[in-house]
């Protein structure tokens, strides 16, 4: 009884999301004011409901109720109840209702937050939204609900969780990272929306601004959350490897991070404005389309779901219809207006459009790689794989130069750089950088590396040249310097930026400097890798609650001095009696000794593989930064300003050095200077 | 002019649907061999933990073989390998490896590291008898019955469920004709 109410409960959710689809849009076309209010109470009911679904699925799972089949196939009564919660997404079924879930967490985030935007405007967003909703619920329940009973055949016991999968990590990764996914449909909707108003003025930018880095936070942390999983769980020490799945969520992050500097031009000065859309439009479709990649089954994947056509053909419906409505709204509908903000060749808008280019090559690249095995085909050419080799050539290069552009952005000027302060505004950064990079490799390593040189070059640039932009910006007009003077977004994009420069540190480091060594070990005998001595004491049998293993005992230790006590194991898991690897680390932040326990060989001897890792942690710590730079971006009380207090006063303008907030504030004046004109 | 460039983002992703779409109905996992039904083909290969050691198809025991394609390079090798340890303990087949494409002490540490589930592993390097098999990419597994007849051919990493899904239903099909011969 119980897990119908939960179907009911997400057919309810699908009625509530056809009428927000089609209700809010109805009184705008008739003028029915009453019609637009109701975009709000409808958007309130499709999230309960949907809440109220994965709820009742949370409660089967937690009471073991095999004649669920999705239950019956995801878990197991010895599995402890924390895994039974993330068995949820364990599968497509229930992964798919967190993807609808998500959604609906957004669009009532948007419909509750939204207070300062016009009425008509966010009833659009939310009618948008309601149709993406109406999409994936309908997709749930035609061919993949959750809820399908196992009448009357009812297992005594459940399948289990894929031992991969039962990882405290996993509670949280599909969330955030489908938070991320998903929240790139808000900053969809604004840009359809307005280009359904056929207002693309600096309005929507500023208003999707704030959920777009809010959802590119996420997306970013779970995109470190899913390397990070990888580097532990798999054993192998690796943190990233180009796979289908991957890339599908590297693919909206490329696409959402040139989206949240082009809606900062769009806002700031008014231009970029065709462009931004459609980065609008193709960050979510990306989303989509790695929606289809992972549950269509048309490309091959160590964490694909099951294969099933009819569920591709479907996604395939979804994304021909809000992507190709999307664009061919954009082909009729894209801004006439030429952009009335000019600007010179040497300036931040330029920078940023250097960047987003990249970004969007950068990204075409990937979308090449992971489509080629498809691709050949498709054509009848036969089968391939395109392996990290082909990633790694062409990403490179592109990422280099990404960085070399991406760190003069913040210190050019916008409109037009001043003759010469460039140069002279650089010239230390860059020099203090090419240093560094020279000096870093003879210092850690001991000889010359020119990818480490130019690793670190970059990172510094990268580094020095945001610091030396927050500290210019810190100058009061009478000399002084002031740190309490900077507004939140500069402290984001400083640590955002750091960010990626901490990252890069990480990504050259570990992939120069990291060894890998396999050694034969009996109990009580010691080696030393990388001047650390590794004692091996044997291997304890252990028992977990639904797998038993061999625990390897591994004493770390340095010149003598105790650091820790490693015990990698061998699992066996009972029942999908399947073997799993579960590596033991020493953490640090500027190196991870990890270890894992092989296979046993003759004489009591064990196999164990020892990989010294520099300075990985500082990939994920790096990502971390860049959320941490995004949330603070999304915290800065401008966008909590009503619209009343935008009208510029006379103190702000005559500022001498432009900020942020009077470039903001007189080109909305432009902008409401312009809509005035055109309804005149 | 700048109208009709408006129109480029639709063109460009009606053409990548039409690709998805065409995918749709390719299965990744099914390779259709043309070498299903037939005699698996003849070769000549050393081994890759002895260089001086030559195998042919004569080496191959009787009853039911499993070839596995491998290399080092191949992640989702490295997931399946696992699995075909315990495989390897089964004594309804025997399974061999083909390394592909490697270079040979990377797949001497490989199966000394991971261990080794194979009868031998035959080294490949210029990939002739992967080139006879069509293999495209690893890892691949070819079923081949008694009588020296390929029977399957799954491209992919092997687990549990695709044990039991794909190959399990073959292995018992070949073990009931090999009841009906004797018979």
């Amino acid at each position: 009884m119980i897990p119908e109410l939960g179907h009911f409960a997400l057919i309810i959710a699908l009625a509530f999301a056809i009428c927000l689809s089609i209700v809010p849009l109805v009184g705008i076309i008739s003028n029915h004011q009453k019609l637009i209010t109701y975009a709000k109470p409808l958007t309130f009911g499709m999230f309960s409901f949907t809440a109220i679904s994965i709820i009742i699925l949370a409660y089967s799972f937690v009471t073991d109720d095999f004649s669920v089949k999705y239950v019956a196939s995801h878990s197991n009564t010895h599995l402890p109840y924390y895994f039974k919660m993330s068995a949820i997404w364990g599968g497509h079924e229930g992964s798919l209702l967190l993807w609808v879930f998500s959604l609906t967490i957004w669009t009532a985030a948007v419909a509750k937050f939204s207070k300062d935007i016009e009425d008509v405007f966010i009833a659009r967003v939310l009618a948008v939204l309601g149709m993406i909703v109406v999409g994936f619920i309908a997709f749930t329940i035609l061919t993949s609900n959750p809820f399908d009973r196992l009448w009357p055949n009812v297992p005594m016991e459940g399948r289990d969780l894929n031992p991969l999968l039962q990882d405290v990590l996993f509670l949280i990764h599909p969330p955030i990272l489908y938070m991320g996914y998903v929240g790139f449909a808000v900053a969809f909707a604004f840009a359809v929306a307005a280009l359904m108003c056929g207002k693309l003025d600096a309005a929507w930018a500023r208003w999707a601004r704030p959920w777009t880095v809010a959802a590119w936070v996420f997306l970013t942390v779970g995109i470190a959350l899913g390397s990070w999983w990888a580097y532990y769980e798999l054993g192998w020490g690796g943190w990233w490897f180009w796979d289908p799945v991957e890339n599908a969520s590297f693919m909206p992050w490329l696409i959402g991070t040139a989206l949240i500097h082009s809606l900062a031009v769009t806002e700031k000065r008014g231009a970029f404005r065709n462009w931004t859309v459609l980065l609008a439009i193709f960050a979510f479709s990306l989303s989509l389309l790695g929606t289809f990649i992972v549950r269509s089954g048309i490309i091959t994947s160590v964490h694909s779901f099951a294969a099933d056509p009819s569920r591709g053909m479907f996604i395939l419906y979804l994304l021909a219809i809000t992507v190709g409505g999307s664009l061919t709204l954009f082909a009729f509908r894209a801004s006439n207006v030429a952009s009335f903000s000019r600007f010179a060749l040497y300036s931040r808008e330029t920078a940023i459009l250097i960047c987003n280019i990249i970004l969007v090559i950068a990204c075409i690249t990937v979308l090449l790689g992971t489509l080629y095995p498809l691709l050949v085909d498709a054509m009848g050419l036969g089968k391939m794989s395109v392996g990290p080799p082909y990633f790694n050539a062409v990403f490179v290069p592109i990422m280099s130069l990404l960085f070399i552009v991406m760190g003069i952005g913040p210190l050019i000027r916008w409109k037009k750089a001043k003759k010469g302060e460039l140069r002279k505004q650089l010239s230390s950064p860059s020099v203090m950088s090419i240093f560094i990079g020279l000096a870093f490799p003879f210092v850690y390593g001991g000889e010359f590396n020119a990818w480490v040189t130019m690793g670190i070059t970059l990172a510094c640039w990268v580094q020095l040249v945001v610091l030396k932009e927050l500290f210019n910006q810190t100058k009061l007009n009478n000399g002084r310097r002031s740190f309490a003077r900077l507004t939140l977004s500069q402290w984001g994009m400083t640590i955002a930026h750091s960010g990626i420069a901490m990252t890069i540190v990480g990504i050259t480091l570990v992939s120069i400097y990291e060894t890998e060594t396999n050694v034969k070990m009996i109990a009580g005998e010691s080696v030393t890798v990388a001047g650390f001595d590794i004692r091996f004491d044997g291997v304890k049998q252990v028992q977990g609650p639904n797998y038993s293993a061999d625990q390897g005992q591994i004493t770390l230790s340095k010149n003598g001095d105790f650091i820790s006590l490693l015990q990698p194991e061998r699992r066996t898991y009972l029942v999908q009696t399947m073997g799993m690897t579960e590596a033991a680390m020493d953490a640090g932040l500027f190196r991870d000794v990890y270890i894992a326990l092989g296979d046993p060989l003759s004489g009591n001897a064990w196999a164990i593989r020892v990989h010294f890792k520099p300075f990985v942690r500082w990939i994920w710590f790096g990502a971390m930064l860049m959320a941490l730079g995004g949330v603070c971006a999304v915290m800065d009380k401008r966008y909590r300003r009503k619209k009343e207090k935008v009208i510029p006063t006379k103190a702000s303008l005559s500022t001498e050095k432009c900020n942020d907030d009077v470039i903001l504030q007189s080109s909305m004046t432009e902008s409401m200077a312009q809509s005035v004109g055109k309804q005149s | 002019m700048n109208k009709v460039i408006r129109f480029l983002p639709l063109v460009l992703f009606v053409a990548l649907g039409i690709v998805l779409f065409r995918g749709l109905s390719l299965d990744p996992t099914s390779l259709p061999s043309a070498l299903i039904g037939k005699p698996f083909p003849e070769f000549s290969l050393a081994v890759v933990n002895d260089a001086q050691r030559t195998v042919t198809k004569a080496d191959l025991k009787s009853g039911i073989k499993l070839v596995n394609v491998w290399g080092t390079w191949c992640p989702s090798c490295r997931v399946e390998h696992s699995f075909l340890l315990e495989l390897s303990k089964s004594k309804r087949f025997s399974l061999y490896g083909l390394n592909y494409d490697d270079e040979r002490g990377l797949a001497q540490q490989w199966l000394a590291r991971l261990g080794d589930p194979y009868e031998f592993s035959a080294f490949d390097e210029q990939g002739k008898l992967s080139m006879n098999l069509g293999v495209y990419a690893a890892p691949e597994t070819f079923v081949v019955d008694d009588l020296g007849i390929i029977r399957k051919r799954f491209a992919g990493p092997i687990d549990a469920r695709v044990w039991r899904r794909e190959f399990e239903p073959l292995i018992i099909q070949i073990e009931k004709e090999r009841k009906q011969r004797s018979n």
